[in-house]
């Protein structure tokens, strides 16, 4: 049975204007295979899964999937429905769940006929719980979705493939958002499908998992396939050459001395609005030459530490102090003068601003500095030439630096973000997720500059949801958890998780 | 404070309270419809007038009133899918586009009187719904007044309510309605179609809206006349973030404001000479506001309500 083929992409290519998407890519999947596609941020990844979707409409090559009997047919191209019809699943990393209603509901939605007067709820829900033992995917089927948990939501949305009958379940990076622990039991239920004859794609960039639980890998780099091997085959340098083209840089992580506490946070509270900005008690000290990792699943916390270091939020009790100075009433504006350089989460919304120029972007922590105004008036050159200088230095491409700030690709605003945090020679760096969405090359660019200003002496403080960055970059672990920081007794990834997921450690 | 609770023990109190609710509670219906799918329906005070004046003309040029009452429905169809086409395909600005819908189809409503009837002083009658008088139940004490001697519209607008709960709780389309409020991604990755389902429920959101204005000129009153939409339409706009969206609740705050409203009238005639007039005609707007501010605290909104979707773009 393992060897009889489910699917087969041939010579898919797809392109978006000047740029080449997809080149001639093409693929089989066999019955019950775990086939893990790999590669950097736009290697064309999604967009290949797209077009097996049906949303995008391939420039040339066909698909052919199996039928029940296993009989390979051409699918029409440019059909969610039909794919879906043809047995083909898809798990979007965003998910496409209606949190207003219950797990059936959203799971139900669209198979049933829309004017009938009455549902046969009964009858989805014994199928839905004859997915779930067969498959192993539990979750509570009454609740609204919108109180479920992320690791729930994600099992709702595979059991929606699963209702529909999908012989082929494509997963778009599906442990972007799990804990650790999660995305094992995650495997495990696919281990548990794939038994059952089930067929999965799931593309990725963690190696660690794609080694672990995938029996082939194909690797992409810029649309085209440059390898494909079986995972037994494989290891962990080689692939990453793969994906990048050469082999990724060592990062030179070795330990330096630290030196005096460049920022201290002592019983710092704040009642947020949500769990996600709300801290209790929480301590913390960060010394010069040294970078400190917040590690924790998404949501714990994260953005209240975060608003506290920028200054965006007052808390309500505890001590700020930036280099052995207090600050007494901590605003964004203190928090900069005090020295104090953020890289934010959302680039987008809280990195830039947009309509401006990339220029102007560049300078706009710095207003009161005499190189860029001189009694209130801008000196409009003394700013082009800054902007030229520092868009050579930190490889900003785009446009120009006089095109909106929004035209840059999200790689090319974070590098400009870089370019005017490091350029101030911050005592403090706050790096909050800086290199999610980022392919590999602008990453480990992130992180040299991130070492870099350790070198210089500066301290930094590196919240992640990606254990391995913080594992290849913090001097020191802590773990964040409803709220509460923890020092991590180890660097062993089990453990770490295992705090993140709340359980004693 | 004795008059009050005479008031408030009246059979015609609530017999009256019941009848200002009506055209408030089709408002509500339809702009909960509309809502509940994701877009907000601020034509709707326009698509009073337009309601009020298409079932009165109807009848008026010698259709029967139930013909009157499906001319209005179509029109206000009529206008929803002009306010759909714009917001959903095009996906423009909710608001800027019905407040557009409010004034085009008040000044057309306005303009079509005119021109038909150019010189009349006072405006022509039609003979309205009765109130159906039901043999048995009307003798009942206190109920039969209240209920049973309202039009044939009146319990209309109940029926729906009972209509518009099911629809939305037990059927597939009500929970591919509430999906596409939501998020409207949940709706398309399962191979429905977001702009079918939020153009429909703009276009039924909108028949329900119009019958509303058709209550006001074919059984609360029997002409139509500028200015007699006067704000319904807004009040449903804000009964529906009251309600938190959900039918049952609409029926209890239309009936609210219909009490107030009717208790106004009939203190202004108690203890008029005391306090201005205009007092109390301000009394159940201030009073649907205080209900607002707490209602809305914890109101739930449609998470997509006023995001335009479009196709093929995440």
């Amino acid at each position: 049975m393992k060897d009889s083929t489910v699917l087969k992409l041939n010579g898919l290519s797809k392109r978006f204007g000047p740029v080449i998407a997809n080149d001639n890519v093409s693929l089989t999947l066999n019955k019950g295979e775990v086939l893990a596609l790999l590669g950097e941020n736009g290697a064309g990844k999604t967009t290949l899964m797209n077009m097996l979707f049906g949303h995008y409409l391939p420039d040339s090559g066909t698909i052919e999937v199996a039928d029940d009997s296993g009989f390979l047919h051409p699918l029409p191209l440019g059909h969610p429905q039909v794919a879906l019809a043809a047995g083909v699943g898809m798990v979007h990393q965003h998910f496409t769940l209606a949190e207003n209603i219950s797990a059936l509901d959203n799971i139900t939605l669209g198979s049933e006929p829309l004017f009938a007067v009455r549902r046969n709820r009964r009858a989805a829900r014994r199928r839905i719980e004859s997915i779930m033992a067969q498959s192993g995917l539990n979750a509570p089927l009454d609740l609204p979705v919108g109180r479920l948990s992320v690791g729930e939501r994600q099992r709702i949305e595979i059991l929606k493939a699963l209702y529909r009958q999908a012989r082929v379940l494509v997963l778009d990076e599906p442990t972007a958002v799990l804990t650790p622990q999660e995305a094992d039991a995650l495997f495990e239920n696919i281990r548990m499908m794939t038994n059952e004859g089930l067929s999965v794609i799931f593309i990725s960039h963690k190696l660690r998992e794609v080694l672990a639980f995938s029996d082939r890998i194909a690797v992409l780099r810029h649309g085209r396939k440059v390898g494909e091997m079986a995972t037994s085959d494989a290891d962990e340098k080689s692939i990453a050459r793969l994906m990048v083209g050469a082999e990724t840089p060592e990062l030179a992580s070795s330990r330096m001395a630290p030196g005096a506490p460049v920022l201290t946070l002592s019983g710092i509270s704040v009642t947020g609005r949500s769990k996600r900005d709300t801290l209790n008690e929480l301590n913390l000290t960060v010394h010069a030459h040294e970078i400190l990792g917040i590690a924790g699943v998404s949501g714990n916390g994260q953005s209240g530490l975060a608003n506290v270091i920028s200054g965006t939020t007052e808390p309500e009790q505890g001590l700020i102090k930036v280099n052995e100075t207090n600050i007494g009433a901590p605003n964004p504006t203190a928090m900069v003068r005090a020295g104090v350089g953020r890289i934010p989460e959302d680039r987008h919304r809280e990195g830039i601003v947009g309509a401006m120029s990339v220029a102007e972007n560049m300078i706009i922590e710095r207003l009161d500095d005499p190189d860029v105004q001189s009694r209130g008036l801008l000196r409009r050159e003394a700013i082009q030439d800054n902007a030229e200088r520092l868009a050579k230095a930190y490889d900003v491409r785009g446009p120009g630096v006089d095109a909106p700030a929004r035209l840059l690709s999200g790689g090319n605003i974070q590098k400009l973000i870089l370019a005017r945090v490091f350029e101030r020679s911050p005592s403090l760096i706050l790096a909050n997720q800086p290199t999610r969405g980022l392919d590999m090359g602008a990453a480990a660019e992130v992180g040299r500059r991130l070492l870099e200003a350790r070198a210089r002496g500066a301290g930094v403080v590196l919240i992640s949801e990606d254990l391995d960055e913080i594992l290849g970059l913090a001097d020191r672990i802590m773990v964040i958890r409803d709220g509460e920081l923890h020092e991590a007794p180890s660097r062993d990834r089990e453990q770490i998780g295992l705090m993140m997921a709340g359980e004693p450690a | 404070m004795m008059d009050i609770l005479n008031i408030l023990l009246s059979e015609s109190f609530w017999a009256a309270s019941l009848r200002i609710a009506t055209p408030l509670i089709f408002g509500v219906l339809g702009a909960l419809i509309c809502e509940r799918a994701g877009v907000l329906n601020l034509g709707i005070e326009g698509i009073f007038v337009v309601g009020a004046m298409c079932g009165w003309m109807a009848v008026w040029l010698g259709a029967g009133l139930w013909g009157g009452v499906l001319v209005a429905a179509l029109a206000g169809a009529f206008f929803g899918l002009l306010h759909a086409i714009l917001t959903v395909p095009l996906g423009l600005s909710q608001h800027v586009s019905g407040l557009g819908i409010t004034l085009f189809a008040t000044s057309v409503s306005y303009y079509t009187y005119r021109t038909a009837l150019p010189n009349v002083s006072s405006p022509p009658r039609i003979e309205p719904f009765q109130p159906l008088d039901l043999p048995m139940l009307s003798d009942l004490p206190f109920l039969g007044t209240v209920l049973f001697q309202q039009t044939a519209l009146t319990w209309l607008a109940l029926l729906l309510v009972a209509v518009v709960w099911y629809v939305m709780n037990r059927t597939a389309l009500g929970v591919a309605l509430q999906a596409v409020g939501d998020n409207p991604d949940s709706v398309d990755a399962q191979g429905l179609s977001v702009y079918g389902l939020r153009i429909g429920a703009i276009v039924v959101g909108s028949a329900l809206m119009a019958l509303g204005g058709a209550f006001l000129t074919m059984s609360a009153f029997d002409a139509f006349f500028f200015g007699m939409v006067n704000g319904r339409g807004w009040v449903c706009i804000a009964l529906v973030i009251f309600a938190s969206w959900r039918p049952g609740k609409a029926l209890l705050g239309a009936l609210l404001f219909g009490a107030f409203d009717a208790l106004q009238v009939r203190l202004q005639t108690e203890i008029g000479a005391l306090v201005p007039g205009q007092v109390f005609l301000m009394a159940p707007y201030v009073l649907s506001i205080i209900a607002l501010v707490v209602a809305a605290r914890s109101a739930d909104y449609p998470r997509a309500l006023l995001t335009p979707w479009f196709k093929g773009q995440r």
